[in-house]
């Protein structure tokens, strides 16, 4: 397996707060992972840096092939991202915002291309309405065809249940499914433990700046994503508490 | 040539997006407008202009008017990229920067020339004075084209703070005061009917400003934006 991503010792800092903390990870193409962690863990700031939306303030991060932030042209066309906002127009309509997006990253074949992903999402009957008058729910599945409009072979997703009543999150989780089938590799962030354990092949903890534990679906344990979790945040916060107190000594 | 068909398909697609949607909300143009006739009213009745003094202070109420208005259009302009995160989608299409700062600024340049459309034959009316110059409305062209390039590029400044309403006008009026002393020179001039002469070292200036602040703007527009 190759890796798709690869991000090694990554430090960001903001001002005199450091958020991440020599952060490694790597992705192999064609995994789902989700990246799980409490608030505050760096989580929104990590995706950032892998979009090309942030610098790393030290470190290498490489995305298919192409290291950030140099190549930032080059993974960005390589890349999908939905964030918890929609990142869409609400006085234009479906189409012309997936028009406007499809001309931006130069898609072959637009018109064809934007009917498919309109069907794959479940919007072709809402194409021409205005996104104002969506629901959250269509809005974010939208967002979803914004981001696999250009076919990317990444796709970052920023908890994108947020909001989500049960019935969207479920139709949500269908769009992602048909994602993920198709080969892609998906990086995504999520609170939701029960939704992610149903989604991704692969969860990694981000605690404190950095990757606390790793895991496999097929390795997870009796008592579940749940269970590891916690076991694996506990663990990260008694180091924390022995590093401190072999500082103080 | 090869990066040159995508600057331009990146830069339309910008322009036919802020046009499109302003064209469905009219969000923009509405409050521009009303503050411009707003400001003129009251020019109009504070002043109580004498004919004489008319062609002295016209100069002056226009650019106040064109300013101010452009400067809620700019800040508006900006603020739907943000609230609803397509900055941030427009900062992860594969393109160059550059264009995603031309095409706003064209959209907005656009957006305050339809403002002065409706502005110059109402002002025209009500201040019974012929601002269809041929050398004045080229001075709106270059002016206007100044203040949106300095100000599309400090409102994307502005908008990545809280206080990006009071913060846009702090930032910018100081930097567009040359650019609106010498409109405010050359409207008067072409008003007061003064020899072309003494009106082209004005005309320069704009010149000059238009294209020294367009190209920074084009140049630094990208480590602007970036987090």
């Amino acid at each position: 397996m190759t890796a798709i991503i690869e991000v090694s010792r990554l430090v960001k800092r903001f001002g005199p707060k450091v958020v991440l903390r020599q952060l490694d990870f790597r992705v192999e193409t064609g995994e789902f992972v989700a990246l799980l962690g409490p608030n505050g863990a760096g989580k929104t700031t990590f995706l950032r840096i892998l979009s090309s939306l942030s610098r790393p303030t030290l470190g290498s991060v490489s995305v298919a092939g192409y290291s950030l932030p140099h190549q930032a042209a080059s993974v960005r066309r390589r890349l999908g991202v939905v964030s918890h906002l929609p990142l869409l127009y609400g006085d234009l309509s479906a189409e012309e915002n997936l028009l406007f997006y499809g001309r931006m990253y130069a898609v072959d074949k637009l018109s064809g291309r934007m009917d498919e992903v309109l069907e794959q999402v479940g919007l072709t009957n809402r194409r021409r309405d205005l996104v104002r008058t969506f629901s959250r729910g269509m809005q974010q599945r939208l967002a979803i065809g914004r981001a696999i409009l250009h076919d990317p072979e990444v796709l970052l997703l920023d908890e994108p249940h947020t909001g989500l009543d049960q019935d969207a999150c479920d139709m949500l989780d269908a769009a992602l499914r048909q994602v993920a089938v198709r080969g892609r590799t998906v990086v995504m962030t999520s609170h939701d433990l029960s939704r992610a354990e149903d989604l991704a092949s692969r969860f990694d903890v981000l605690a404190r700046g950095t990757i606390q534990g790793s895991v496999q679906r097929q390795d997870i344990a009796r008592d579940g994503l749940l269970g590891y979790y916690r076991k694996t945040l506990e663990l990260s916060q008694n180091n924390a508490k022995n590093h401190k107190a072999e500082a103080a000594r | 040539m090869n990066g040159f068909a995508p600057f331009m398909r990146a830069l339309s697609a910008v322009v036919w997006k802020d046009l499109r949607a302003e064209w469905r909300s009219r969000e923009l143009l509405s409050a521009m407008l009303v503050f411009a006739l707003l400001v003129i009213l009251i020019f109009n009745f504070a002043l109580e202009l004498e004919s004489t003094v008319r062609a002295n202070v016209t100069a002056g109420v226009l650019w106040v008017t064109f300013t101010f208005a452009g400067q809620l259009g700019l800040n508006r302009s900006m603020a739907v990229e943000k609230d609803r995160g397509c900055l941030d989608g427009l900062l992860l299409a594969p393109v160059d920067r550059a264009a995603i700062y031309l095409g706003k600024t064209l959209a907005n340049w656009v957006f305050m020339l339809l403002v002065a459309v409706i502005v110059l034959p109402i002002y025209s009316v009500l201040y019974n004075t012929n601002l269809f110059i041929p050398g004045l409305l080229l001075t709106i062209l270059l002016g206007s084209e100044g203040y949106v390039a300095v100000g599309t590029l400090l409102s994307s400044m502005a908008v990545q703070a809280r206080t990006r309403d009071i913060l846009l006008p702090i930032l910018l009026f100081p930097v567009a005061i040359p650019v609106v002393i010498a409109a405010v020179k050359a409207t008067g001039g072409y008003l007061q009917g003064l020899d072309i002469t003494e009106i082209l070292p004005w005309l320069n200036l704009l010149i000059t400003y238009d294209v020294v602040f367009t190209a920074v703007a084009f140049m630094v527009f990208d480590s602007v934006v970036e987090e």
